[in-house]
């Protein structure tokens, strides 16, 4: 059997609780989210690191989990939209999607809320051209992002601006 | 209970009702679906654009780790399929289309064979070891060439590759076209495009142990895909139950029959397991249908004012190897009807020619056939203004259809009726918003500095909802017109709409809501709204060509006015007065001009199941279900405006500006309409200048196979748009509403085309292609500026 079936074990946190799991060598994080820990509000959109559906955070940043194979997140701390919202209070930048109508499907909408997340941590009052840079990683093609742009905004107004 | 609303909703800007799981992240896709013992499907796809099929070799598939079964399409011949299209236009001649290949390839991507295991990774690994011959044949992608002699034949029964021919004609061209001032040209190209919904195909069929097959589906038309599978397959519909849970993006690519549909619920019964099925992003470049991929040879008569006399179009329409779903009617029925646009021309001569190629099926995307019809109209009035040098503004104003004439049949047609508009109303609004003399004198002034800005006007119209059911029968397309609604009152006088309309992120749970509220008097927490399943919804047709408001949302309304006429005689026996003396408002039934108590709606309603005061003869209960069949076809309309800076140096296009002014008549939800414009417009845009697949010519292979090199746009690529709205309600349903999906990818690709080449006027460039990428602008520039010796 090739090297690629073998299994190993990864330890990390994930939303706050700690996981052992037994992955094969080749398998992609985003596929150990969903299917071995059931956390599907983390998508699959492209199989080529595009759209930024399956958009997670480790250990702070928001990464593709597409782009990251399982056995790598060793020791890690995971946070997935799940983790957002425990109970049934959305957290801010949830709130203002909703507030602002910044989703249509839903399908972009975990992996965009992660990217959104990232952008206010690196600029907490950014422009509007530095919200669609911001976001350049993550594809919907429902909103036209028009409304995603002015939740983001309505968010940074709160901070200071710059 | 909570009193009911003092205020109308419809036209409220409500937040969803949707919104909460799907934000927190514990929406239900079909991918999110995991069953015991749950087996998965991979299918092995021709790496050829045309070739003969030889041996397939199945051994080595069959005996890896975890494999459960392997086939080639040999062996479901004769047991399941042929696919066969739901629209197929009179006359045309339909190619047979088996589920997986069996002689013969005709596109990349069809399927060949297919391997079930019990992992999705050794399905992947089993199909890399399946060994076919090919003896590999001349391939035809373009449907310019497809359609020439000696160009390579896709199917025996199919000569000259086509498969359809469409006329339409009114007035006579052939004589305004001797006598017009000015008869002019142009072949323009509508792109192919990838509808690409940000969730690709999924399907999960399950048997059941009561002998019954459930089909979860991202499907757009539940209960047409029951029937399908059912046909196709040979399951008694009754036993099929199709449900389609949350849906990440239809526009138009999840309303077909697609093959991997017909085998997980075939395989799942051969096995006697759950299959499942996913479809990869770039599989789905390969699998899943692509929109427009049209070419138009256009000729237009006018006088030296700029009256346009008449009008002649030529269409061929690619719809790659095999015909889809609904493909033979939409360059024809939905294309060639539609190329007079906003504009009176009662001389008009139309032929479209369906043309099959080596080449992924193409079928609807978001407009499907009236973005293409739109593009001739407007393209060719735009060239009548840049021909005689005249404001395209007034061109578009000299020319428009008059609020008089509604409703108006263009050119004499039998099949389009537009029921009411009102043109100059929305251009006048929408030149206000955009400031457009300001920006005009703008554009002139800087052209001196060697800034090239430019303005583009678009505007549209179309029909929404294909209805009525006997109409569609003449233009061949296998379904009705109607759309079917149950609303189902509790005890407690709360509500449960059952609503044969599919929502893929559209917002019916809030926008059906409101329509019922309206009716009901009762507040729109105390309204349920239940889609996607053939099991608990009774009947449907599902959401497509902006239908979900006008047919479906008239199918609640006309439903609740059900409830409300019942509840009302169970009124008049528990106040013990004449029905005809009761009165409906605020939510309770009253005798006005009496001191008689008035009862509430939630007082009734227990009343209708306790049973124990009702009139006589009257059943007890409070549900009413209908199918509600329209009498006609709203149109909605509109006029867009863009304002873009072209780089000449880079070919970059800059939006500045982008004003659309939409009359989708009676808004439902001005927040979730405005977000169908923002969206639609942005495809529309996309298709401008950004999107184009791409094959190569000589051997058919498909060069733009994943998200990496098919440009769908991002939120740095696109403005801000600014959405408008004029009302004027439509006669041809009891809420007005007209439709509004569509509109967006209608207007944007001909509004952004007129922006650039009005940018790129003092070139003297008159024509340019879609998409408008760099390399094309530059290219231009360049050509016209060695042509000037510059
Ligand atoms: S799935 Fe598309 S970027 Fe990860
Ligand atoms: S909301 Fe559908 S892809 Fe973004």
């Amino acid at each position: 059997m090739s090297t690629r079936e073998e299994r190993h074990t990864v330890t990390f946190e994930i939303n706050g609780a700690r996981k052992t799991v037994a992955a094969e060598a080749r398998r992609l994080l985003v596929h150990l989210i969903r299917e071995d820990l059931g956390l599907t509000g983390t998508h699959v959109g492209c199989d080529t690191s595009q759209c930024g559906a399956c958009t997670v955070e480790i250990d702070g940043l928001a990464v593709k989990s597409c782009t990251v194979l399982a056995v790598s997140a060793e020791g890690a701390s995971i946070t997935t939209i799940e983790g957002l919202t425990p109970g049934t209070d959305l957290d801010p930048i949830q709130a203002a999607f909703h507030e602002h109508h910044a989703l249509q499907c839903g399908f972009c909408t975990p992996g965009m809320v992660m990217s959104v997340r990232q952008l206010l941590k690196d600029q907490p009052a950014p422009s509007e051209h530095d919200i669609r840079r911001g976001l350049a990683g993550n594809i919907c093609r429902c909103t036209g992002y028009h409304n995603i742009v002015r939740a983001v905004e309505s968010l940074a107004s709160k901070g200071e601006q710059s | 209970m909570s009193q009911a609303p003092a205020i109308r909703q419809i036209g409220q800007p409500l937040r969803r009702r949707e919104d909460f799981k799907l934000l927190a992240g514990k929406g239900r896709y079909v991918d999110d679906i995991k069953l015991p013992g749950m087996l998965h499907m991979a299918v092995l796809r021709s790496p050829h654009a045309h070739a003969r099929i030889g041996r397939v070799d199945l051994s080595a598939a069959r005996s890896a780790p975890g494999v459960r079964l392997a086939l080639s399409g040999q062996a479901l011949d004769g047991k399941i399929g042929p696919i066969r299209p739901n629209w197929i236009i009179p006359g045309s001649k339909v190619p047979s289309r088996p589920v997986i290949a069996i002689d013969r390839v005709r596109f990349v991507g069809e399927c060949v064979a297919l391997v079930v295991a019990e992992t999705l990774a050794e399905a992947y690994d089993a199909v890399g070891l399946i060994d076919v011959d090919y003896e590999v044949l001349p391939a035809v992608t373009d449907e310019e060439v497809a359609v020439r002699d000696g160009a390579p034949q896709l199917h025996d029964n199919v000569p000259g590759n086509i498969t359809t021919i469409y006329k339409v004609r009114g007035g006579d061209y052939q004589k305004v076209s001797r006598e017009a001032d000015h008869v002019i040209g142009l072949r323009v190209v509508n792109n192919r495009l990838i509808p690409t919904c940000m969730e690709t195909r999924a399907i999960v069929a399950a048997p059941e142990l009561d002998g019954t097959l459930t089909v979860y589906i991202g499907s757009q038309v539940p209960h047409m895909h029951r029937r399908w599978i059912a046909e196709t397959v040979g399951i008694p519909e009754h036993q099929l139950r199709v449900v389609a849970p949350d849906i990440g993006g239809g526009f138009g690519a999840k309303m077909h029959l697609y093959s991997e549909d017909l085998l997980c619920p075939y395989l799942a019964r051969e096995l006697g397991a759950p299959v499942k099925w996913w479809e990869s992003r770039s599989e789905s470049h390969q699998s899943t249908s692509h929109g427009r991929a049209h070419t138009e040879r256009i000729e237009v008569a006018f006088t030296n004012e700029g009256k346009i006399l008449g009008l002649k179009v030529e269409t061929l329409g690619n719809v790659g190897a095999y015909l889809s779903n609904m493909a033979s009617g939409g360059p024809t029925v939905n294309t060639v009807n539609f190329g007079t646009g906003t504009y009176k021309i009662d001389n008009y001569e139309a032929i479209s020619r369906v043309v099959v190629t080596n080449t992924v099926p193409v079928d609807a995307y978001r407009g499907y056939g009236r973005p293409e019809g739109a593009y001739i109209a407007e393209r060719a009035i735009d060239a009548v203004a840049r021909h005689l040098k005249l404001d395209q503004v007034e061109v578009r104003r000299k020319n428009f259809v008059q609020p008089a004439e509604f409703p108006y049949r263009p050119y004499g047609s039998m099949g389009v009726m537009y029921d009411s508009g009102n043109y100059q109303g929305l251009l006048d609004k929408a030149l206000a918003a955009f400031d457009y003399d300001r920006r005009r004198s703008e554009c002139e002034a800087l052209r001196g500095s060697g800034i090239y800005r430019g303005i583009g006007v678009a505007a549209y119209t179309h029909m929404c909802g294909m209805a009525p059911s006997r109409r569609l029968a003449v233009s061949g397309f296998d379904r009705g017109g109607w759309e079917s609604a149950r609303v189902s009152i509790d005890s407690s006088g709360r509500a449960t709409i059952y609503s044969g309309s599919m929502s893929q992120g559209q917002g019916h749970i809030t926008s059906l809501s409101q329509i019922a509220a309206d009716v009901l008097q009762i507040p729109i927490e105390n309204i349920e709204v239940v889609q996607g399943d053939t099991r608990q919804v009774q009947a449907g047709h599902g959401t497509f060509n902006s239908r979900s408001m006008a047919v479906g949302g008239s199918s609640v309304h006309v439903s609740s006015q059900r409830i409300v006429a019942k509840a009302k005689k169970i009124a008049a026996s528990m106040l013990e007065v004449d029905e005809k003396d009761v009165s409906y408002s605020a939510g309770a039934f009253s005798v006005p001009g009496t001191d008689i108590p008035p009862v509430t709606f939630s007082k009734v309603a227990r009343m209708a199941y306790v049973g124990h005061k009702l009139p006589d003869r009257l059943e007890p209960g409070l549900d009413e279900t209908v199918f509600y069949d329209p009498t006609g076809m709203g149109s909605p309309s509109g006029v867009h405006l863009a304002y873009v800076e072209v780089d000449p140096e880079t070919g970059i296009v800059d939006i500045l500006d982008y004003v659309a002014v939409d009359d989708v008549g009676t808004l439902i939800n001005p927040r979730l309409a405005a977000g169908q414009i923002h969206g639609g417009v942005v495809q529309g845009i996309a298709q401008a200048l950004y999107e184009e697949v791409s094959y190569d010519a000589d051997n058919g292979q498909l060069l733009t196979g994943s998200l990496l090199d098919y440009a769908v746009p991002r939120a740095e690529h696109v403005p801000n748009i600014r959405s408008l709205f004029q009302e004027t309600p439509s006669p041809t349903n009891p809420i007005g509403v007209k439709g509004i999906g569509e509109s967006g990818s209608i207007a944007a690709p001909p509004c952004m085309v007129h922006a650039v080449l009005d940018a790129v006027s003092p070139f003297g460039i008159t024509h340019l292609d879609m998409p408008l990428t760099p390399p094309r602008i530059w290219a231009a520039v360049q050509e016209a500026r060695k042509g000037a010796g510059q």
